[in-house]
């Protein structure tokens, strides 16, 4: 069969052709603990910060941050910040024609950023987790900023006095048998945090929304759990009433 | 009176008296005899005849969840992505709902893709099944129309662009094209009103036409018998005594039970997706469609959900230099016909329809014969239980050829599809052209390959 001789030939062919469409930068693994309560509320404190003054979460509950061990009372005093009831959405007062005259786009709803931004490439919080570590100066933005994950992103760099500010820079790298361009980014100028500092900070962050973008994503697998135990004894019973009945079928 | 001449019921002890009430007014026990504890079948099923059960135990699964998502999902553009955010958040065990509806779209397909190949490899499309092989060809394509409606319920990107796009293939065809696609969405573009109307043929229409389709289906099948791994009819065979197969056994309660194994397993399988990745690697759930839809935001990279991307790939195929492909392929077929049938009618036949189709190859631009193969490549199903021209049924009893063919074919198919998941890259749409006339050629070609195969003798008897 001519045709089973070509197939692998074809098969290879297809292979280079998807390695070479997957040209997006390698994205670091975020270093998440969906169960680290701790972790999970410095993260929300961080959102409710800095995120959800331009960005909203549109579909997110306060009170549903009880699921990160706080009371009702905690949430009210640290992590609402306008006139919200504890029962409302996390909502923002700005109105999104007037940040798209601001910004250009209107900052997008944050609540499930955290599932839409996963690709191949790398689950979401691994994408937001290196894109909120990927700033860097650039004079030629309006914002003074841009970013390696995100290129010519309209987001100016909110959470730069903790990290310092970082330069894009060329090194030159031995590659196999060539010298190569390669482009790295560089603290110029440190924030008040370290960078191993800033870097547990994001990921507290992002170990949040990844939390706020699945709530139910705990219960989901504690439940899928139970779930399996009671079908696996289901099975074993299915088996056993099918073999019982089958015996007589030659 | 008819009624009271029916024997009493007496084998279900507290219930004998309501039975025989029920029974001298209803054909209940007639029914229960014709469909289960008398309905024989052959007794050397597989793992392929589990398919069918489960397809419709996914059914009934997409039915009942469906019901309860309606309860809280809102056909409205401005609050649907909302909507379904509010489900798995805010509503009682709603996430779970969803993913089991959102899982049990894939397992649909799944299930029944296995269900169809089950009948590739056994015949079961060949006489006398012909029409459940139709019956269940219409299933198919509602279920196709179903998942379609569906996809734009929850109002992401890919909901949105993914209609967007299909909606425009029909304005690619001619005369009708615009105006068709137009009444389709209701709008200029895919809006309110398109998410409206695809909800009330998503929750409503299709799964209405869905039920009875499927009742067709089971009626034509109790009606011929089953098929088997061996292809023979075990009617033919019947004790003397009894009258019934001696191959047979009742379905009642041979294969309830042995279902019931089935669909433990096939929950256990479900429940894994369902409860430890339901995205599936963003193949059950795009991870575009978790950002709401956008008219003004194309996104760089649109695929349907897998069950759809080998009929994209053969839409994606059609480009100007693939007709000349298409067209040599239409003349070889031509010149089989001529050369292997001795009909004169069919000669002729074939001569003025390869002309008129080549014609119409370079008359009509590309892209609408994109559109017309990836509807062949669904349709062309119906014909097998005529392209099949084996004396034999099985697989088992096929030769060399037919299961090369065969073979061929289940590579062609999932090389199609993971393509259509893909964007599109030159080599990428090479790949799918040659896959694509394989594809075609695999149907084409069956009268001759069929035919020719050297095949094995059927026993009398099924094989264990």
């Amino acid at each position: 069969m001519n045709l089973l001789k070509i197939l692998p030939i074809v098969l290879l062919l297809a292979a280079s052709g998807a390695i070479a469409a997957g040209d997006e930068v390698k994205l670091d693994r975020a270093p998440i603990d969906e169960r680290n309560l701790i972790s999970l509320q410095r993260g929300a404190q961080v959102f409710v910060n800095y995120c959800l003054t331009c960005h909203g979460a549109n579909y997110m509950r306060y009170n549903r941050l009880q699921d990160l061990g706080l009371t009702e009372q905690q949430i009210r005093d640290n992590l609402i910040f306008t006139d919200a009831k504890i029962g409302d959405l996390m909502k923002i007062g700005m109105d999104s024609k007037d940040s798209k005259a601001w910004f250009g786009v209107s900052p997008p709803d944050l609540t499930v950023v955290a599932r839409s931004r996963a690709s191949h490439a790398g689950s979401g919080a691994d994408w937001l987790y290196t894109y909120l570590r990927s700033f860097y100066r650039d004079s030629s933005r309006p914002s003074g900023w841009n970013n390696a994950v995100f290129p010519n992103v309209g987001m100016p760099h909110v959470l730069w006095q903790l990290q310092g500010e970082q330069v894009m820079q060329d090194a030159k790298v031995q590659g196999p048998g060539f010298v190569k361009t390669e482009h790295r980014l560089a603290l110029s100028k440190p924030g008040t945090m370290t960078p191993v500092e800033y870097d547990q900070l994001v990921a507290d962050l992002v170990n949040y929304m990844s939390y706020m973008a699945e709530p139910a994503r705990h219960s989901r697998k504690t439940l899928g759990i139970y779930v399996l135990l009671f079908l696996g004894l289901m099975f074993v019973l299915a088996y056993l009433l099918k073999k019982e009945f089958w015996k007589d079928v030659h | 009176m008819a009624a009271t001449q029916k024997q009493p019921v007496t084998s279900a002890g507290p219930f004998n008296g309501v039975l025989t009430w029920v029974d001298q007014r209803f054909p209940l026990i007639q029914l229960w005899k014709d469909h289960l504890s008398e309905y024989y079948a052959p007794k050397n099923f597989n793992f392929w005849y589990y398919f069918g059960g489960l397809a419709m135990v996914v059914l009934v699964l997409q039915i009942v969840t469906g019901i309860f998502l309606t309860m809280h999902y809102k056909p409205d553009a401005a609050s649907a992505f909302a909507s379904v955010e509010y489900i798995m958040r805010d509503v009682s065990g709603g996430w779970l709902i969803r993913y089991m509806h959102s899982t049990g779209a894939s397992a649909f397909f799944v299930v029944v893709y296995l269900h169809m190949y089950r009948a590739l490899m056994y015949g079961s499309y060949r006489q006398p099944r012909e029409l459940i092989w139709i019956f269940g060809m219409v299933i198919y394509l509602c279920l196709m129309a179903e998942a379609f409606f569906g996809y734009l319920l929850p109002w992401g990107q890919m909901s949105f662009w993914g209609a967007q796009v299909i909606i425009n293939l029909f304005d690619a065809l001619p005369l009708i094209g615009p105006d068709l696609s137009l009444w389709i969405r209701g709008d200029y573009v895919v809006s309110d009103a398109t998410l409206n109307r695809f909800f009330a043929f998503h929750v409503i229409a299709i799964p209405l036409v869905l039920l009875g389709l499927v009742a067709a289906h089971i009626m034509a099948l109790h009606e011929v018998g089953s098929n088997n791994p061996d292809g023979v009819e075990i009617k033919a065979l019947k004790d003397p005594q009894t009258g019934h197969p001696v191959d047979g056994i009742p379905f009642h309660p041979y294969y309830t039970v042995k279902d019931t194994l089935g669909v433990v397993v096939f929950a256990i399988v479900f429940s894994t997706i369902l409860f430890f990745m339901p995205e599936f690697g963003g193949y059950f759930l795009e991870y575009n469609n978790f950002i709401p839809a956008d008219p003004l935001k194309t996104p760089s990279h649109i695929a349907p959900v897998w069950y759809f991307t080998p009929y994209y790939s053969i839409l994606r195929a059609a480009t100007e230099d693939f007709m000349w492909a298409l067209a040599a392929g239409v003349v070889a077929f031509v010149a089989l016909i001529i050369l292997t049938v001795k009909n004169k009618t069919l000669k002729m036949g074939a001569v003025a329809g390869g002309a008129v189709v080549l014609v119409a190859f370079f008359a009509i631009e590309a892209k609408v014969w994109g559109v017309v193969l990836m509807g062949a490549a669904t349709l062309i199903f119906f014909l097998l239980p005529w392209l099949d021209q084996s004396p034999v049924k099985s697989i088992r009893y096929k030769g060399g050829l037919f299961k090369s063919a065969l073979a061929i074919f289940t590579i062609d198919f999932i090389v199609l599809g993971y393509f259509g998941t893909q964007p599109v890259t030159t080599a990428g749409t090479l790949i799918s052209q040659i896959f694509t006339l394989i594809y075609f050629a695999f149907f084409a070609l069956m009268p001759w390959y069929s035919k020719m195969d050297k095949t094995r003798p059927v026993p009398q008897r099924v094989t264990q």
